[in-house]
């Protein structure tokens, strides 16, 4: 046998994750590439240029669905980091109790239905409740991604609070301290980290949904993903390239973010 | 005067009933806007379609034979449910394709992933988590501008000679199988890792001291110990390539139309609403019984491996 002889070893499997590596990126770099393109056909390089960046910048259809887009979330993110973060304090840390393998099942509904029957399912129901109250607003949105986003938001922070545990809690209600007290004083500033990793990761969510939105969406409500969408059905243009190199340089900072705060321990 | 045992037993209900309070703003939200408009789904796939969209409130299973039969009392429609079938069995070819192809490339990089050195490792899973987290629809985006006739595999091909006109891949099935392949690998990847994170390589070394070939410790050693791993990717790139709309929109072309796309037909043009709904439940039932084999699959090597 060998002289160095590795137990990790199997042949071709680096070479297959090496492949994997830059088939993954390459894409997203040709991608980018493409957006300092000055030539206005996405097949021939014409020399560098910013004039697709400005050009998106200009068009008030972009900075108009690109506002949409961090509205509904924003509001979606909080707003399911709010109702996930209650959800898990109530579903960790407790000896089973009737309804908790429900709760967990209720939550994670989201992840296990296709978003096109959902997104189906939604655009049904809102059809009707539009009939009926003549509310056409962006709140079906916002609803709907507050829905979606909860079981991303909730991961996280579950995770943190099993690894936490009643000590410090308990000792906080010997020392007289209110429930309330003891959670904004010691629950809280523990699971904080907890906290944004979900809130970060709803964002994400909410901001790169497609089909969903493009169930849910009235008439002139376009997310930045379904104006793209629409683009790029109708033809490529390199302003879909400024674009997507903005939005992922965006997606990259949050995930940055995402891993540094996941990754802290305590 | 109560018992503590009362007490308890009281402040433990209370305890139960603060925790449901607690949990009604999520589940209630997850009810209104995604559970509960399922069920109206159910209902509208047995109702009559409405001439200008939505339903008549008139029972009918016209809906289901449509999807599930060929329908024999007149021609035109018999046509119709052929091109269902396809378009199912399309659907679920492909899915199965890009499953296989994200284990096959995945199975190895998580691997590799997992032996690099403990610092190094982050930094992987760094990499791998980037494209995850990305949009979807700029990913799919990216595919298109790589494998179209201009891009840059046809260039690169004519280049080099090997090729005297562009391939055309775009608008096509193996279009959508690359495009499926490449955004849902990291789904794979990451189940797949986080088993393989936690293998134990002692297990490994016993098997080469036992005279076991690489192939054989592979398959009879570290396949067995991260199949949970396995099986969790192989679903969650299964269930939403089933249900993909964005990549065979985009890579697919009107043509090769998928379920999502078949679906959506039938809520614009194609005004049958219930058609629709019943085409989605459909799915759900096939990714239900995907699902269910993989609980039972988990369940049943859960007991073997303790």
């Amino acid at each position: 046998m060998a002289k160095n002889f590795s137990i990790k070893h199997q042949p071709g499997f680096t070479a297959i994750a090496a492949t994997c590596f830059i088939v993954l990126y390459l894409p997203i770099i040709v991608l980018v590439i493409y957006a300092f393109n000055a030539a206005s056909s996405t097949s021939e390089w014409g020399g560098f240029s910013l004039k697709w960046f400005q050009s998106a910048w200009q068009n008030t259809q972009v900075v108009d669905a690109t506002l949409r887009s961090f509205q509904i979330g924003s509001i979606a993110a909080v707003l399911s980091t709010i109702f996930a973060t209650m959800a898990a304090l109530a579903t960790t840390r407790t000896a089973p109790y009737p309804g908790l393998t429900f709760k967990y099942a209720a939550i994670n509904q989201p992840l296990m239905v296709p978003e096109i029957v959902t997104g189906v399912a939604l655009l049904i129901f809102f059809s009707r409740i539009k009939i009926f109250t003549g509310y056409s607003g962006i709140g079906y949105l916002v609803a709907a991604h507050t829905a979606f986003c909860i079981p991303f938001a909730y991961l996280p922070i579950r995770a943190r609070l099993e690894n936490m545990d009643l000590t410090l809690e308990r000792a906080a209600a010997d020392l007289y301290a209110t429930p309330w007290k003891a959670f904004r004083r010691i629950t809280l500033p523990l699971l904080w980290p907890g906290i944004l990793a979900g809130l970060m990761l709803a964002f994400v969510i909410s901001l790169d949904d497609v089909v969903i939105t493009e169930f849910v969406k009235s008439g002139g409500q376009d997310t930045l993903p379904t104006y793209m969408l629409g683009q790029i059905r109708r033809g490529i243009t390199p302003e879909i390239n400024a674009i997507s190199t903005a939005f992922l340089l965006l997606s990259v900072a949050i995930v940055t973010l995402f891993f540094f705060v996941s990754r802290k321990r305590d | 005067m109560a018992t503590a045992e009362e007490v308890a037993k009281a402040a433990e209900r209370r305890d139960v009933r603060d925790r449901w309070l607690l949990s009604a703003p999520a589940l209630l939200v997850i009810f209104l806007a995604a559970t509960g408009p399922l069920l109206i789904v159910l209902v509208y796939s047995f109702l009559t379609p409405g001439s200008y969209g939505d339903v008549k409130w008139q029972f009918s299973p016209e809906a289901w034979v449509s999807v599930f039969l060929e329908r024999d009392i007149f021609d035109d429609t018999l046509s119709i449910a052929a091109a269902h079938v396809t378009i199912f069995l399309r659907s679920i070819k492909l899915s199965v394709v890009t499953t296989i192809a994200t284990l096959v490339l995945g199975f190895p990089t998580a691997y590799f992933m997992a032996t690099r050195s403990e610092k190094t490792r982050d930094l992987w899973l760094f990499l791998i988590t980037i494209p995850f987290w990305t949009n979807l629809l700029i990913r799919t985006f990216a595919v298109l501008q790589i494998i179209r006739n201009e891009g840059i595999v046809n260039t690169m091909l004519l280049k080099l000679g090997i090729i005297s006109a562009p391939i055309q891949i775009l608008y096509t099935d193996t279009a959508i199988l690359i495009g499926m392949a490449y955004v849902y690998l990291p789904l794979m990847v990451l189940p797949i890792y986080a088993s393989m994170e936690k293998l134990d390589f002692r297990l490994v070394e016993a098997g080469y001291d036992l005279y076991a070939s690489r192939f054989q410790v592979l398959r009879r050693i570290i396949f067995p110990l991260v199949k949970p791993g396995v099986i969790a990717g192989s679903i969650l790139v299964f269930i939403p390539a089933l249900g993909a709309y964005v990549t065979p929109s985009v890579l697919g072309g009107g043509k090769n139309m998928m379920l999502s796309n078949l679906i959506e037909l039938q809520f614009g043009q194609g005004r049958n609403w219930p058609l629709g709904s019943a085409l989605s439940i459909a799915v759900m039932i096939i990714v239900m019984v995907a699902l269910l084999a993989y609980v039972r699959n988990a369940g049943k090597s859960g007991v073997r491996h303790g």
